[in-house]
């Protein structure tokens, strides 16, 4: 088991609707999936992100018992998808990365097996495709041979498909591949409206802008094995030590003073200063010193981490490169003290957590 | 097992099929070849040549049929006695060869166009059990032939009575052992056929693969049952229905073991060996 920290902040950790439990699966001599370990909390939407052969789409498998994992175990709903995968997969909802949809047939018949297979009363078919169908704005082309749609249609019809029996649990590997940036923002916006309805959905995506302002939850998996998991929230505050004000002066050598001032937790200074706080309350104060000594700022920017800065940190974290948060480019941000992001926080001096760490 | 979703299965293939002209083209034509093509021409060279000498040279050859079969031709001249056997017991394998060769095209590449096509996914992901996808599939590939085969037999019926009928006093087609053949014989080798062909689907890699090692498994499967088919014709009528009774044992048997060859991660094509 790899070292390291894991986060879970679930609102109600004793029923998750996902529970994967040092999940492992081979395919040859190729290990899938390697100690897996995540929940996924009810009525959220839960981000798998990493990178291609992270394990996502064998990790999807796993919780509709498609495939059944070699060690581990997997619980959905309360059940074990692989042994009792009748009360499992007629609740979840499934897009594949691939929309897996029949080309020959209609849209409409695609529907209608779906419906047909996840034993949609038949009385009901025909409305429930209807609204499925205008909800994902298909409902006209829906007598077309679906060979000829354009993918994103496709991805439409996909979704269409997989909300028609109105599942509890919504599973979409990749959703937005081969989307343009317009229809991959409707896309989105779709998969967010379903969880207000009521719905738990699971995204795996490789794009941290997908799962930026998407994900309740986070799960970082690289190489079949989680990072960490958490919200985007505890995340920061586990991995993004203390509080980055990026500093600039006409005369950056003048900003160096600051290094040792009350309250700065790290100082770099490459070609911007950056500047580690225990608090942005302290930025006002700061800056009037400056400008009092004579410096001439030309930049004061206080800076929250975006999640591509996190993942390039966890990633970075896990690969035991060091523990300095990194930009989305790969460049260090700051030296601070090796060790897990507790002692980073205790270094900081910021208040203990209440988010969950434990080793992992 | 959940029967309507196994039809569910079923009358989507179907349908995938009726849509492709690719595949219902060449079942066409093979049924029109050997049901209308090829027995109205023989027919009609027996029953209209003028040449009495040939007739009765082909009728000698009817000598060589064992005695239950010879005991059954009707008719009082050579022509309408030739007709008669060439009706009754050489084609008798076409109503094997028919379904056969159609429902082992389609049941090649049922379940390995599914992974093909990344709709495996979707059915993996499914409710539907494993069996009801394989019993669904068996039947899919199963009705296109012997629909074919059926249809094909109503006509061939009428061609043959049609044509050959004035010269063996009427009306003669089908025989009983025809019946036991369409309805008991041809079934379980059909089904026994399948069982094979879709457990190969399951396994190999690609569409391709399938078709080549379906033939490989039909073609000594389409000799046995027309051996076995010509052999119930020709003997007393009890034959075919033991041969039958033979058939559909060692087919139930088959398709049990079949049913194993399909599951959810061979659907998604990430099985070991794959």
């Amino acid at each position: 088991m790899v070292e390291g920290l894991r986060v879970d902040p679930t609102p109600n950790p004793a029923a998750p609707t996902v529970e994967l439990r040092c999940v492992t699966h081979r395919f040859g001599d190729n290990l899938a999936l390697n100690d897996l370990s995540f929940i996924v909390p009810d009525r959220q939407i839960t981000v798998l992100l990493g990178p291609n052969g992270a394990g996502k789409t064998t990790a999807i498998r796993a919780i509709t018992g498609a495939l059944a994992p070699q060690e581990g175990t997997v619980r959905t709903f309360g059940s074990d998808p692989s042994e009792e995968g009748d009360l499992v997969r007629p609740r979840c909802g499934v897009v594949s990365a691939k929309p897996a949809l029949y080309d020959r047939l209609s849209g409409y018949d695609n529907l209608l097996y779906s419906a047909q297979l996840y034993d949609v009363p038949k009385a009901r078919i025909a409305e429930r495709i209807a609204a499925a169908a205008d909800r994902f704005g298909i409902g006209a082309a829906l007598e077309a041979q679906v060979g000829g749609f354009s993918t994103g249609m496709k991805t439409r019809l996909a979704l269409a498909r997989s909300v028609l029996h109105e599942p509890d649990l919504l599973l979409f590997d990749e959703p937005t591949s081969g989307l343009d940036p317009e229809s991959s923002l409707a896309v989105l916006d779709l998969i967010r409206e379903m969880t207000t309805e009521g719905c738990t959905v699971v995204m795996c995506t490789h794009l941290l802008a997908e799962a930026e302002g998407l994900a309740d939850h986070i799960v970082i998996m690289e190489a079949g094995t989680d990072l960490t998991a958490g919200s985007a929230e505890a995340l920061t505050e586990s991995y993004w030590p203390g509080n980055l004000l990026v500093l600039d002066a006409e005369v950056p050598d003048q900003l160096d003073r600051v290094a040792n001032w009350h309250g700065v937790v790290a100082y770099d200074r490459v070609d911007v200063a950056n500047v580690y706080l225990d608090g942005f309350g302290r930025v006002p104060e700061m800056v009037a010193a400056l400008v009092a000594d004579g410096v001439r700022l030309t930049r004061v920017e206080p800076r929250q981490p975006t999640l591509e800065d996190l993942y390039f940190t966890i990633r970075r974290h896990s690969k035991g490169a060091g523990l300095s948060p990194v930009t989305a480019t790969g460049q260090v941000l700051g030296s601070l003290t090796a060790g897990p992001p507790v002692a980073r926080a205790a270094v900081a001096g910021a208040a203990p957590t209440t988010t969950e760490v434990t080793a992992r | 097992m959940n029967w309507k979703r196994v039809w569910t299965v079923c009358r989507t293939d179907l349908k995938q099929l009726v849509q492709d002209k690719g595949y219902w083209m060449p079942m066409v034509a093979i049924g029109a070849i050997f049901f209308v093509v090829a027995p109205t021409i023989l027919l009609l060279t027996i029953t209209r040549i003028g040449d009495v000498g040939m007739i009765q040279q082909i009728s000698k050859t009817l000598a060589v049929l064992p005695r239950a079969a010879q005991e059954q031709i009707q008719g009082t001249t050579p022509a309408g006695r030739t007709s008669y056997a060439l009706a009754v017991f050489l084609f008798a394998p076409i109503a094997v060869v028919v379904p056969l060769t159609i429902s082992t095209a389609v049941g090649a590449s049922t379940i390995v166009g599914e992974r093909e096509r990344g709709t495996g996914e979707f059915l993996a992901h499914s409710p539907a059990g494993t069996r009801e996808i394989y019993c669904g599939k068996l039947l899919a590939s199963l009705i296109p032939g012997y629909i074919t085969t059926i249809v094909g037999f109503g006509i061939y019926a009428l061609i043959v009575n049609t044509i050959a009928g004035p010269s063996v006093g009427g009306w003669f087609f089908p025989t009983t052992q025809w019946w036991v053949l369409m309805f008991w014989v041809i079934p379980p080798f059909l089904a026994f056929t399948l069982s094979l062909v879709l457990r190969l689907s399951a396994r190999v890699r690609s569409t391709a693969a399938a078709q080549q090692a379906s033939s490989l498994v039909s073609l000594p499967l389409i000799m046995l049952s027309y051996s076995q088919s010509t052999g119930a014709l020709f003997g007393a009528a009890v034959s075919g229905w033991i041969i039958g009774a033979v058939a559909w044992a060692i087919a139930i048997f088959s398709l049990t073991r079949g049913v194993r060859s399909v599951t959810r991660s061979r659907l998604l094509g990430v099985a070991n060996g794959m």
